[in-house]
């Protein structure tokens, strides 16, 4: 402690700003008017009309409303918003709770064929999405799943990422833990869930912010799985936007801007656990 | 309450077998300190009485039960970790209450048994802190607070004084040892620190490489140890070790092949030059480093190549360097075979 107070009264006497400093700011700079400039761009088209779309004004010259209620009252955007929301928490919740309890059991039990499995699961992290699709949609047709909500999600109620970071994080809980419960007499079960899994906390939650981001944005599973629009997410109801007719962009960019909504939300309530998580992932996985 | 007795228990990890079939029994009530180096067993054999691993041989039994296929919570005894073991996500009273959790007992019922075991174990204003605010021997003391509530037949501990410093590991030694002879609950106690052994025991077992060598009261072990290994094991600073031959020409150290132990304790300087009557052995070395301890110092010596620690009376410090005598009274030679490393009794 009194290190770091000494060095911060020395670097009272030196020049504030070094040049490195600078130059770590400009790119930041950079960076950050790279990341925010389409969305400043989604939400200006998304108060545009329709002529003015191609004018790339960031401030629209006459600012309207009138997108939104459009997209709310005149498309299945209510409907597709809902879809997305079901979606992606029965997603989550599905994750949190099978890939660690799975993740427990390769982490905290030794039975014959663990490594096996563990391998197993591991090397399905190999595997790219687009390489699955065909498969999934196969056995979609064949199971009767197509153009259902089950058929949206099945691919995703389990993962070999998050299994391995539950596994990961498990790991590092002592075992003392679970057998002074043992002993207290709680089963298996009630020990996984009230005191192994208060104990990865963080690593769960970043496994559920990360999970329902993902499957919020998913696009191209269920624009594959899906026909009806009834049963659309919102990005595969965003973009039939683009394909009747014309692309009708400010349709698009109201209908995103709406959409990033929830995840600003998210985003804004979970920012501690997000830097977290993304570090702890970093770290562990 | 009960007696624990174990018979021919053995644990085999795979193809290692880390406890080689031991027997022992522990009376109702009884303090058992198990200690010996690291990795001998003990844990393993209190993790078998715990139920935490399988028994590969021998039976186990609690009271009259044979437990061997019982599960932990079966068992009804309670256990103290290392590291505590105490959930940083629950209070201080909803960690001692877990030690309820599968008794049947109202909300109210359990908070008064909670209140009791916090009381005795001075934590009633720490009930509604998280274990992150507390410190090391509170924290100890919530460990032992969920062991207690529950009235277990026996306590297990292992080494559960060893992440502490040395005054709270003074300080724990002694409470627990209170709360033994206020409960009066069988306790089984691990450890590898020799004073926990002296201090808290009814009676010790030393282990060594899955074996048991000996059992006995502190002072049994300390007068009559069976071997070497326990002779030097139990008491502070070790015994000196010497084979015979380093002792030739003293009369009464017999000339054959035999290793000599004398206790630091026994081994005295002569202060003033005055040798005392009826020493049976009389040593010159040179001072290699004092330890002034306040009542006594410890003088290391070098007698003729050997290392040996040897006790003066407070007040006088020799030189460093110097040359002196010590001497030991009858008695006080304990002397083993070279070969095995077993007893032969005192001299
Ligand atoms: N899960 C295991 N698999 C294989 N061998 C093990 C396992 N657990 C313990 N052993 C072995 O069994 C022996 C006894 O271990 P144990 O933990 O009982 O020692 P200990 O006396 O408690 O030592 P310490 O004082 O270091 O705690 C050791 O040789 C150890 O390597
Ligand atoms: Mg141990």
């Amino acid at each position: 402690m009194t290190d770091i107070r000494q060095k911060d009264a020395v670097s009272r006497f030196r020049p504030r700003v070094r040049p490195g400093r600078i130059l770590m700011w400009t790119l930041l700079l950079i960076g950050g008017v790279i990341m925010i400039t389409p969305l400043l761009f989604m939400f200006s088209t998304s108060l545009k009309p329709a002529s003015q779309v191609y004018d790339l004004r960031l401030i629209p010259q006459d600012p309207t409303f009138s997108n939104y209620v459009k997209v709310l009252t005149s498309t299945g955007f209510g409907r597709w918003f809902f879809n997305s929301l079901l979606v992606a928490t029965i997603v989550t919740c599905s994750n949190v709770f099978f890939d660690s309890l799975v993740g427990y059991t390769l982490a905290k039990f030794r039975f014959r064929g663990r490594r096996f499995i563990f391998i197993a699961i591991l090397s399905t992290l190999m595997i790219p999405t687009e390489m699955l699709v065909i498969p999934w949609y196969l056995m979609s047709a064949n199971l009767g799943w197509l153009d259902s909500y089950w058929g949206i999600m099945f691919p995703g109620m389990m993962t070999g990422f998050g299994t391995f970071l539950m596994r990961q994080f498990f790991e590092g809980v002592p075992d003392d833990f679970m057998e002074a419960a043992r002993i207290d007499g709680m089963n298996e079960f009630v020990i996984w869930w009230k005191i192994a899994m208060p104990l990865v906390a963080p690593a769960l939650s970043a496994l559920a912010i990360f999970t329902f981001l993902g499957n919020w944005t998913a696009f191209f599973w269920p624009l594959i799985v899906t026909t009806s629009s009834e049963l659309y997410t919102l990005p595969v109801g965003l973009s039939s936007f683009a394909v009747e007719a014309a692309i009708q962009w400010e349709m698009i960019m109201t209908g995103a801007a709406l959409a990033t909504i929830p995840t600003l939300l998210v985003f804004l309530i979970f920012q501690r656990y997000i830097v977290r998580g993304v570090m702890l992932a970093g770290v562990k996985g | 309450m009960a007696s624990i007795a174990l018979e021919k228990l053995v644990k085999r990890y795979d193809k290692v077998e880390a406890v080689h079939g031991i027997d022992l029994e522990i009376a109702d009530g009884e303090f058992v300190v198990f200690v010996g180096p690291s990795g001998c067993g003990k844990s393993t054999t209190l993790r078998m009485i715990a139920g935490l691993e399988e028994i590969t041989g021998g039976t186990l039994r609690i009271g009259d039960a044979v437990v061997n296929e019982r599960a932990p919570k079966a068992r009804n005894i309670a256990m103290v970790f290392q590291n505590y073991a105490i959930y940083p996500h629950l209070t201080v009273r909803q960690n001692i209450g877990f030690g309820l959790y599968t008794a049947k007992l109202s909300k109210d019922e359990k908070n008064a048994r909670i209140d009791d075991t916090a009381r005795i174990l001075g934590l009633t204003d720490y009930l509604e802190r998280r274990p992150a605010a507390l410190s090391g021997g509170q924290r100890q003391r919530v460990a032992i607070g969920r062991a207690m509530v529950r009235n277990p037949s026996a306590f297990l501990f292992d080494e559960p004084l060893s992440n502490l410093d040395a005054q709270l590991r003074a300080q724990m030694r002694i409470e627990i040892k209170k709360l033994h002879q206020e409960l009066k609950t069988t306790t089984v106690y691990v450890t590898h620190d020799q004073i926990e052994a002296m201090t808290m025991a009814d009676r010790i077992v030393v282990m060594k490489d899955g074996n048991i060598l000996q059992t006995g009261t502190p002072v049994d072990l300390y007068e009559n140890p069976a071997d070497v290994f326990t002779a030097r094991f139990i008491g502070s600073p070790s015994m000196n070790m010497l084979p015979a031959l380093a002792l030739a020409g003293q009369s009464a150290v017999p000339s054959d092949d035999v290793l000599v132990g004398i206790r630091p304790h026994d081994l005295l300087a002569v202060v003033d030059g005055a040798v005392p009557e009826g020493a049976i052995v009389t040593l010159e070395g040179v001072v290699e480093a004092v330890e002034p301890l306040g009542p006594e110092t410890m003088v290391h010596l070098n007698v003729a190549g050997a290392s040996l620690i040897a006790t003066s009376p407070g007040t006088l410090s020799p030189a460093v360097g110097s040359r002196i005598t010590c001497t030991v009274q009858p008695g006080k030679l304990y002397l083993f075979d070279a070969a095995t490393e077993k007893s032969l009794g005192r001299k």
